[in-house]
């Protein structure tokens, strides 16, 4: 069986799975489309009370939960879209152009 | 090569004319024939005028095209003779069966000149006495294998009966009187 | 043993649908393949069958219903017509680029318009590069037989594509002939189950379909379709092999019928290669060279064998149920001149456009097809290539 993780830019024909099926769940995460981001929000955590409105509003899932405490952001998958930032009520997000 | 005996059947779109062409293929079949049975289908409509062929042979016939010289004609109604050519390429030493209350002798000037046999039964008048309808297609289908002989006529009543029995299963009452219609249109059928 | 029976070919077609007995079918009504999801669902209704019977409000959504019961590791059927094929045909694609070994019962009928219900192969032929195999009968027997041979073709892991079953509106559906019958064993054994590698709930691995494909690897995916297409030459005759030591009809990509040493032929599709054998056993019986090849198999087509067959032919006739408007040919023509091209010493090709909306074929138009083919033998000349038969004027 041929895993998504084999297939990139340089896989032959012979290479592909028939008709590109995917036989594993979650294969998105592969791609990083972090590296879309040009404006990037950044997170105080002394300002955060955890009241985790911002993890289900982000269209990425990029605002991993942990037991409960939102960690730091995905940026491997973080957008830059804003949305946290705007529906945060405690001001413990910031937005910004992002600096690499 | 066996000889093909093709045969044109005329009617109404809701008289039964296919279905009466589907029984005669499968009597055929019953007594060991390759048989074709198919419709022409037009505007399918009740009361349009519809085409339905058979081709009866000992070997299977390949041929897919339309019947253009039958070798017997079936009218299943006879108002369609004043519209349709209905004897048009007919074999002059097959026959045309018609459904009507007319003798052959009576009918055969309303054939465009037709040199063959005409046989004429009055269907509507046998199906009515005992049925109490009109149901052409039984007694036009015994008239045609009387007159054409492509099935023998004793195997054909006793397939026919078996056959009613299927078909009737649920009201076996009626397997009677379509059996009295068979053997009697066989009876009554006029051939001049 | 075979059993001796007589059937319409829609009621040949939903016979060998109950004795495979489906996981699902997808069913919406179009004159004339009505007859078998009608048949089918009096089978479902007895409890002969235990198909999910699943009655949609279009070809595209019956189409759709195969699609996602075939990922989801069912076998999937359908049939339709003309228009109906018409609204499936983004689904065609959808399905053959997913691999979903899809049968499809085609009861072929002409597009509009002028609005007509009758027999021509545009609609096959209008999906003739959709990636679906095509198989097409001559007559209920072998509408029957390659209903059969359709899923263990299909289904085949190296070929694992959808196929399309073809026989003839009318002509052949609403026929009856008679038909040898084989058992529900023999079928039953013969079909076998489908067990796919992988499907949608697989729990062990979860699978995903249709995936979005950017140019880096749309052109790799096509070419492995392609390639699954070339496997499936090789299934096919195999296929066709085992129905034929099974049942004494054996099958190929199409059949050569008393061409040897004919010195004219005609290339055909579908119920009037009836037509045009009865033809080629008259002129026979009159001492002409004459012969006929019936193309049973058109997607994959047949490319080499059928030069192969036409090699030693001065000329040859192909005949096409269907218009491309390309104004220089039907699309069978265009296949076989191909064909033919790469022959050291080919035969004169002519095409005849015929039968269009049901208009009859008959032996005498065959007839003539073979003098026009003698007239090019004895002249040397082609004359006009691109012609049409039975039309006024």
């Amino acid at each position: 069986m041929i895993h998504a993780k084999d297939i990139n830019e340089q896989s032959k024909w012979q290479e592909l799975t028939p008709g590109c099926e995917i036989y594993e769940p979650a294969t998105a995460s592969m791609t990083i489309t972090g590296e879309w981001r040009t404006m990037a929000p950044a997170w105080d955590p002394s300002k955060c009370k955890q009241c985790l409105l911002c993890a289900p509003f982000c269209p990425d899932s990029s605002i991993p939960v942990v037991k409960g405490k939102r960690q730091d952001f995905d940026f491997d998958h973080c957008k830059g879209c804003g949305i946290c930032y705007k529906v945060c009520p405690f001001g413990a997000i910031s937005f910004g152009k992002e600096e690499k | 090569m066996s000889k093909t005996v093709e045969i044109r059947w005329h009617g109404r779109g809701g008289q039964g004319a296919k279905t009466a062409c589907l029984l005669l293929a499968d009597a055929a079949f019953s007594s060991g024939k390759y048989v074709q049975g198919f419709p022409e289908y037009g505007p399918e409509r009740m009361g349009a005028p519809i085409t339905a062929y058979n081709r009866i042979s000992d070997e299977r016939c390949t041929v897919h095209s339309n019947i253009y010289d039958p070798d017997f004609v079936v009218v299943v109604d006879e108002t369609l003779i004043e519209s349709v050519d209905v004897t048009k390429g007919l074999n002059p030493d097959g026959a045309i069966i018609i459904n009507t209350s007319k003798s052959p002798d009576e009918v055969r000037p309303e054939l465009g000149g037709y040199t063959g046999k005409v046989a004429t039964i009055d269907a509507a008048k046998i199906s009515e006495e005992i049925l109490g309808k009109n149901f052409p297609n039984t007694p036009m289908l015994a008239a045609a294998v009387k007159v054409s002989g492509v099935v023998d006529a004793d195997k054909f009543v006793q397939d026919m009966e078996a056959s009613f029995k299927h078909k009737f299963a649920t009201k076996p009452q009626v397997v009677a009187g379509n059996m009295t219609v068979l053997t009697r249109s066989m009876e009554e059928v006029q051939v001049g | 043993m075979s059993i001796r029976d007589r059937l319409s070919g829609n009621e040949a077609v939903a016979y060998a649908m109950k004795q495979i007995n489906p996981d699902v079918m997808g069913a919406f009504p179009i004159t004339p393949s009505t007859e078998i999801p009608q048949y089918f669902a009096q089978y479902v209704a007895n409890g002969e069958v235990d198909t999910e019977y699943v009655t949609v409000e279009s070809e595209h959504s019956s189409m759709s219903t195969c699609i996602g019961a075939s990922a989801a590791g069912a076998r999937a059927v359908t049939a339709t017509s003309s228009c109906g094929l018409a609204l499936m045909w983004e689904l065609l694609y959808v399905a053959s680029s997913s691999r979903l070994p899809v049968t499809l019962a085609l009861v072929c009928r002409a597009l509009t318009g002028p609005i007509n219900i009758n027999n021509d192969h545009s609609d096959a032929m209008g999906a003739r590069d959709a990636g679906w195999i095509q198989i097409f009968a001559e007559n209920n027997q072998e509408a029957y037989d390659n209903y059969i041979q359709a899923m263990p073709i299909s289904e085949n892991p190296d070929v694992r594509l959808p196929i399309m079953v073809c026989q003839d509106g009318f002509i052949t559906s609403h026929a009856v002939e008679n038909i040898e019958l084989e058992t529900d064993e023999m079928v039953k054994n013969f079909v076998g189950e489908y067990n796919p590698e992988n499907y949608l709930l697989k729990h062990e691995n979860p699978l995903a379909v249709g995936p979005y494909g950017v140019s880096p690897y749309y052109m790799e995916a096509k070419v492995a379709q392609v390639q699954a297409m070339k496997n499936a030459k090789k299934v096919i005759l195999e296929v066709g092999k085992k129905f034929g030591d099974e049942t004494g009809r054996y099958y190929g990509f199409f059949e050569s019928y008393k061409l040897e040493d004919a010195d004219s032929a005609v290339v055909i599709i579908g119920s009037s290669a009836g037509t045009a054998r009865a033809t080629v056993d008259k002129l026979r019986a009159e001492g002409r060279k004459v012969g006929m090849l019936k193309v049973r198999v058109f997607r994959p087509f047949p490319f080499e064998e059928i030069a192969e067959a036409l090699s030693g032919v001065k000329a040859v006739a192909v005949m096409d149920k269907a218009e491309s408007f390309s104004a220089a040919g039907g699309p069978l023509f265009a296949e076989t001149r191909s064909a033919l091209y790469d022959l050291e010493n080919r035969p004169k090709a002519i095409n005849y456009v015929y039968g269009l909306g049901g208009r009859d074929f008959r032996v005498e138009d065959c007839e003539y097809i073979f003098d026009q083919l003698d007239e090019i033998i004895a002249t040397g000349k082609t004359g006009e290539v691109y012609r049409h038969i039975g039309q006024r004027g």
